[in-house]
């Protein structure tokens, strides 16, 4: 078991002071072909220069509407779609840039939740055998063992040892989405990317999930990248914010100054329409016109001025920075 | 006091599976005013889609059927007339939203097509005054360019534009009742917001009844008036909208509130209800929900609630509210 610990950890050497995670003007473009010899003819440019930064034990949040890129962020640093340009750095090490075997060593560190769990488990693998694969074949650990720790990461996932023989179908969305995570945890790793993890769950099962990964960070010191659509879950579960909009991120912020101090139009507007379960609460609303613009054909100057209510001739023009308002409050907007 | 639209009485629609019947809607009565927008609200399998198929007579035989009850509507049961009568209800008197616009809609009709269907049908209009009406309605739930719009097929549009489309179809015909089933659950939350509005907008100026179907408590509390949540094909409790809110009476609905996160009131541990929804194959005459109460006391166990006033229009099913049970 030591040896094996010794062999996946030898991949890479960490740098001092790295953070988890660095994300550098990540661009991932996706080709649109047409016509008879299949010629691209544009991009959709479905992340457009996102730099984030993960220290060891935060939890992020990406938040934006469909089409916003979020998820394919999420699936770029792992390398599931290949980035176009930009860094991912893994403990300052590029994972872009390094050789397939040790891209393989660091790969059960860094884990994938997904919003439905059904589609991604097989239906004719018992579900013990669907989380204590990936120990295998990463070779973390031999055959003897492997029914244990699978025993392992179910109960710290609330599930009971009996389910270790069940097939997926024998099981409710919520009890799936524990045997994803407990899949994703057996590996060991440090980094969880999460998409859209409790969306499709019922409310009284969502609360039951979110309070099992918070109780996991804390007693595993999980780094988290949670991706969602819906503030008040990332509101509960993140430290940092980050707020995206057509692949280009908009606003990033501390959590409670994000949602005391928005700054940018689109992130007030997207908290003032978040529905409130308090009927006699009277709030001042922000309704966008309009829909989110192709992606394919954003439009110039900042990507939101064609819903924003406060656009000017400048926004129109030119790009907004990506500035320091103090604070760790960083805000792309000419008004602001 | 207003005169209600449509009365429900003990509507009862059962799923045959293999393994048995499946109760879906379960002795359901309910009422809604002229003007009123009911909310009814639940998780995964409570039955509050199926209560609105069954009132739209949308229940697939054999394998589903309403097995009891009465739905009266301007003097007519519409579990008991031919289908020549409830077509010319359907979609004229009574509109229907559904979730999916992407998949309600006809991909191979222009959406002008669809949406002067029901205006020749039901308002024997021509078909150029048809058009005229199709190009009002589209420009009514705020889609700009009208024109060129009807002409345009649905995968041209985007989510929640063919919404808009199908919310311009539903109210067409000036119907008196509105169902929406889930009706902004695959948007956006912006989107979502535009269409809340647009419901709202339509409820105050055609004093239109809306049946609202959601899971969402946060979209109860912006556009319902009554609310009723059903729990496994029950009713469990119904009121009006501060009050249930305020004051929820069955531990279903007060754990409902309390899962839901809400931004600026973080708790380090969320609420959350134990346990799951029972298997409806294996429901026995007992409280429902009782192996998930924290409140559960010996009764609960073998005998079922029966949904009883409480202040106001407050109803609820609850041993908990009833004299002379023992707590314990």
């Amino acid at each position: 078991m030591a040896e094996l610990t010794i062999a996946a950890s030898e991949g890479i050497t960490p740098q001092q002071n790295a953070p988890l995670l660095e994300v550098k003007d990540l661009k991932t473009y996706f080709p649109i072909k047409s016509g008879l010899f299949n010629r691209t003819v544009g991009y959709v440019k479905a992340v457009d220069g996102i730099s984030l930064t993960l220290q060891a034990g935060e939890t992020f949040g990406l938040v934006g509407e469909s089409g916003s890129g979020k998820s394919t962020v999420g699936r770029s640093i792992i390398r599931l779609t290949e980035k176009t340009s930009g860094e991912v750095l893994y403990k300052g090490n590029d994972l872009y840039n390094m050789p397939e075997k040790e891209l393989r060593h660091l790969r059960p560190k860094m884990q994938l939740i997904f919003q439905d769990p059904y589609s991604s488990l097989n239906p004719r693998v018992r579900v013990g055998d669907a989380i204590g694969e990936a120990l295998l074949n990463h070779g973390l650990a031999p055959k003897e063992e492997t029914r244990d720790r699978v025993l392992d990461v179910l109960q710290a996932c609330g599930l009971s040892s009996y389910h270790i023989d069940r097939f997926p179908h024998e099981f409710s969305g919520g009890q799936r989405q524990r045997i994803g995570i407990a899949r994703a945890l057996i590996l060991n790793p440090d980094l969880i990317i999460a998409d859209e993890p409790v969306s499709a769950l019922d409310v009284s099962i969502q609360a039951q999930i979110i309070n099992l990964f918070r109780k996991l960070q804390m007693t595993r010191g999980l780094t988290y990248l949670f991706i969602s659509h819906d503030l008040s879950v990332v509101e509960h579960l993140c430290s940092r914010i980050g707020v995206m909009y057509l692949g280009t991120m908009m606003e990033t912020a501390p959590r409670d100054e994000l949602f005391t101090h928005p700054l940018h139009p689109y992130t007030k507007a997207l908290l003032s329409a978040v529905p409130v379960p308090i009927p006699r609460l009277k709030r001042e609303r922000i309704v966008l016109k309009g829909d989110i613009p192709n992606p394919a054909n954003p439009p110039a100057g900042c990507k939101f001025h064609t819903r924003c209510p406060y656009a000017t001739d400048i926004c129109r023009q030119l790009v907004p920075e990506f500035r320091h308002m103090g604070s760790e409050h960083y805000v792309a907007c000419h008004l602001v | 006091m207003k005169n209600n639209v449509i009365e429900i009485d003990h509507l009862s629609t059962y799923f045959y599976t293999e393994e048995g019947a499946v109760k879906a809607v379960n002795d359901v009565s309910l009422r809604i005013r002229e003007g009123e927008t009911v909310c009814i609200v639940g998780e995964s399998g409570c039955g509050k889609s199926v209560t609105a198929m069954s009132i739209m007579g949308l229940v697939e035989e054999p394998s589903g059927k309403v097995v009891d009850g009465r739905i009266h509507f301007e003097g007519r049961d519409l579990l008991r007339i031919d289908k020549h009568e409830l077509r010319q209800i359907r979609g004229n008197d009574i509109a229907m939203i559904f979730q999916e616009p992407m998949s309600s809609l006809n991909p191979v009709l222009t959406i002008g097509m669809q949406v002067m269907e029901p205006l020749m049908e039901h308002q024997k209009l021509s078909k150029k005054e048809a058009r005229k009406r199709a190009i009002e309605l589209v420009e009514l739930v705020g889609i700009s360019r009208p024109e060129q719009i009807v002409d345009s097929y649905p995968h041209e549009l985007s989510g929640g534009m063919l919404q808009r489309i199908m919310i311009a179809i539903a109210i067409s015909c000036n119907p008196k009742l509105l169902i929406a089933d889930e009706p902004t659950t695959a948007l956006d939350v912006t989107i979502q917001a535009q269409i809340l509005d647009m419901l709202r907008q339509i409820k105050e100026e055609s004093n239109t009844s809306i049946l609202l179907i959601t899971h969402d408590l946060g979209v109860v509390a912006e556009i319902a008036d009554y609310v009723i949540v059903m729990y496994s094909g029950k009713i469990v409790e119904e009121g009006d909208v501060v009050e249930l809110f305020e004051h929820p009476l069955h531990p279903y609905t007060q754990g409902l509130l309390r899962s839901k996160p809400i931004i600026g009131q973080r708790q380090d541990e969320l609420y959350s209800i134990p346990g799951q929804v029972p298997n409806p194959l294996e429901l026995k005459e007992s409280c429902y929900f009782y192996d998930r109460c924290e409140h559960c006391m010996s009764i609960c166990r073998t005998q079922q609630p029966v949904l009883h006033s409480r202040a106001g229009r407050q109803k609820v099913a609850c041993w908990l509210y009833e004299e002379g049970v023992s707590h314990g």
